[in-house]
């Protein structure tokens, strides 16, 4: 079994803190991580390695320093990395980057592709969906949990809003992962000493088969209009106090609020 | 493509079990203020099995002029394939300006397949929607990079959509004597692209509680501390007859599910009253409770972002008010 992953290199949105003062937000040494529904998808893809044998190539699409993320996913177990890098693909929205994407598995072969359900940077969960739909796969999304009858089919359980849904799918086909799914391993030492010795290939938009209009800000059919910072709204009475006024001042606007 | 085919706002009236979800009543409710201003016509999509045909008058009554009805076995249940299907043949029929779906896994999964299909683009979890002066789509959601706010457009395809919250918008008042049209279709599968068979589909009795329908919410976030710490903020709850959500860093850490978690992940919550405790207020947080009538927060840090948007702030330790407010309470009720 041949299993492709989409991976991508976030900043750690947890650490981000913004600016007391300005409002702004500090960038500086926001570390950046692998995505964590990506790492569910990776480690998923390294249990049907460790399971069947399956070869696992991990691709990203980003800046030069995205190299990171192939490398702590060789560490992890992963076969073979690709780096999708361009200045043709920068601007992209999520279509423009399923186009990018897209563009590159078709250049594999593959029986899985497995995106994770959505990045912390942007929240919108849908480059993986995107990617399925360019590719003709049949998709499934939110899931949990996967089981390989070591043949042709997978049994999978996704999240829904209220509960969960148990679907058959045959390969090839994707699958968006929640972090959630597993727990992902960690990095072995000898994987992260081999690591570096692992060639990375790198990828143009030359080497893809994607008519160039698709790509990047050309290619993204949504743009920014304007950025703007929220409107503090007029700020509260803030009360420095002992908890007994706390308190105090707490119930009274309970009552206030006919809470109590 | 010429832009100037494509009228009227259309949204996708999600239904589950034969319910229609509140989502929908929702969007209709802003489809209602965008079609004002663009001087067009709503639409409501609706598919399902045959049982949501009788469920098509409330969608009128919600504000649709118009709801387009496909009811079959391959819509029953939702899978992508069959809705994708669906909906592509009623955007070549009808060609709509703009839809409008609910950000739930349903729409998550839809939007983006079908955004695809149709060559246009999608803007996920909007927080505001309002139409330009040159009649476009103004999408405007959170996007990272703090208390930045991002207004997206989509110039040159059609249609234009989006996906917005569950209780983001508010539904207009239900008004039984709205008059609309309602018109069944047939779609025309092609069967042979149906590859996801579904086994079952299993509803969790834990996930019961809803958060976004409570008038008091106490939040508890990373300065709540230990299991001990939750524990007590749930007793307090119990006294105020209130629900206990949480921030992601305690539903990270296994405290509580979820289903209970407030932000942009989690669930956006407009209560009547949103104490938050020991929460500092990360942007994907306050993206999901800034709407909230009266907000109180109580945080160690004066310099906290949540500070900036609560209408009363108290700098201390929850640690030792959460108790102590539980104290006060229970000798007030007695």
């Amino acid at each position: 079994m041949k299993i492709v992953v989409c991976i991508k290199q976030v900043p750690d949105t947890t650490e981000v803190k913004l600016d007391p003062v300005t409002g702004t937000l500090i960038r500086e040494g926001v570390p950046s991580i692998m995505n964590p529904d990506d790492k569910g998808g990776l480690e998923l893809a390294l249990e049907l390695k460790d399971k069947y044998n399956a070869e696992v190539t991990v691709i990203t699409m980003g800046p030069m320093q995205a190299e990171a993320v192939l490398r702590e996913a060789f560490a992890m177990g992963a076969d073979k990395a690709i780096l999708l890098t361009d200045r043709k693909f920068a601007g992209a929205d999520t279509l423009a980057t399923s186009n990018a994407l897209a563009g590159a598995i078709r250049t594999l072969e593959y029986d899985l592709v497995i995106t994770g359900r959505q990045a912390i940077d942007g929240d919108t969960a849908q480059v993986g969906p995107q990617i399925a739909e360019h590719l003709d796969l049949p998709q499934v999304s939110y899931l949990q949990n996967l089981k390989y009858d070591g043949k042709k089919t997978f049994t999978i359980k996704k999240a829904t809003e209220d509960g969960y849904q148990v679907v058959e799918v045959d390969s090839p086909c994707l699958v968006t992962v929640l972090a959630t799914a597993n727990e992902a391993r960690y990095m072995t030492v000898r994987g992260i000493v081999e690591a570096f010795d692992k060639p990375v290939e790198v990828m143009g938009a030359d080497k893809i088969d994607v008519d160039e209009s698709k790509l990047g800000l050309k290619g993204s059919p949504t743009k920014v209009k304007k950025a703007f910072t929220k409107g503090v709204k007029s700020a509260g009475q803030v009360y420095e106090v002992d908890t007994e006024e706390a308190v105090g001042i707490i119930i009274s606007k309970l009552k206030e609020k006919f809470i109590i | 493509m010429n832009k100037s085919e494509y009228k009227n706002v259309f949204v996708f009236a999600e239904q589950r079990n034969g319910e229609i979800q509140g989502v929908a009543f929702e969007l209709l409710g802003k489809a209602r203020d965008l079609a004002k201003d663009l001087q067009e016509e709503v639409y409501a999509i609706l598919l399902g099995g045959k049982d949501v045909e009788t469920k098509a008058q409330s969608l009128i009554a919600y504000g649709a002029d118009k709801v387009i009805v496909a009811t079959c076995e391959h819509l029953q249940e939702y899978t992508t394939e069959a809705y994708a299907q669906a909906i592509t043949q009623i955007v070549t029929d009808y060609k709509p300006s703009i839809i409008l779906l609910g950000a739930t896994v349903i729409g998550r999964d839809l939007g983006p397949r079908l955004s695809a299909r149709l060559t246009t683009g999608l803007t996920a979890d909007c927080t505001r929607l309002e139409i330009s002066e040159e009649k476009e789509l103004l999408m405007t959601r959170p996007a990272f990079g703090g208390n930045l706010m991002a207004t997206i457009v989509c110039s040159d395809h059609r249609p234009q959509m989006s996906t917005v919250r569950p209780g983001v918008m508010k539904s207009m008042e239900k008004d039984e004597t709205r008059q609309g049209v309602i018109e069944k279709i047939k779609i025309n599968f092609d069967e042979s692209k149906f590859k996801v068979k579904i086994i079952e589909t299993v509803k969790e009795q834990t996930s019961m509680v809803d958060i976004t329908e409570a008038k008091v919410l106490l939040c508890g976030g990373r300065g709540i501390g230990t299991d001990q710490g939750f524990e007590n903020l749930k007793d307090l709850a119990q006294l105020m007859n209130a629900e206990v959500a949480a921030s992601r860093a305690i539903v990270d850490a296994g405290l509580i599910g979820h289903e209970r978690q407030v932000g942009q992940t989690g669930k956006t919550v407009r209560p009547d009253l949103y104490i938050g405790f020991g929460i500092s207020g990360a942007i994907q947080h306050m993206a999901g409770m800034e709407e909230s009538e009266f907000i109180v927060a109580i945080n160690k840090d004066r310099y906290a972002p949540i500070m900036q948007i609560a209408d009363l702030g108290i700098v201390g330790d929850v640690k030792q008010i959460i108790p102590a407010l539980s104290q006060r309470l229970k000798s007030i009720k007695k």
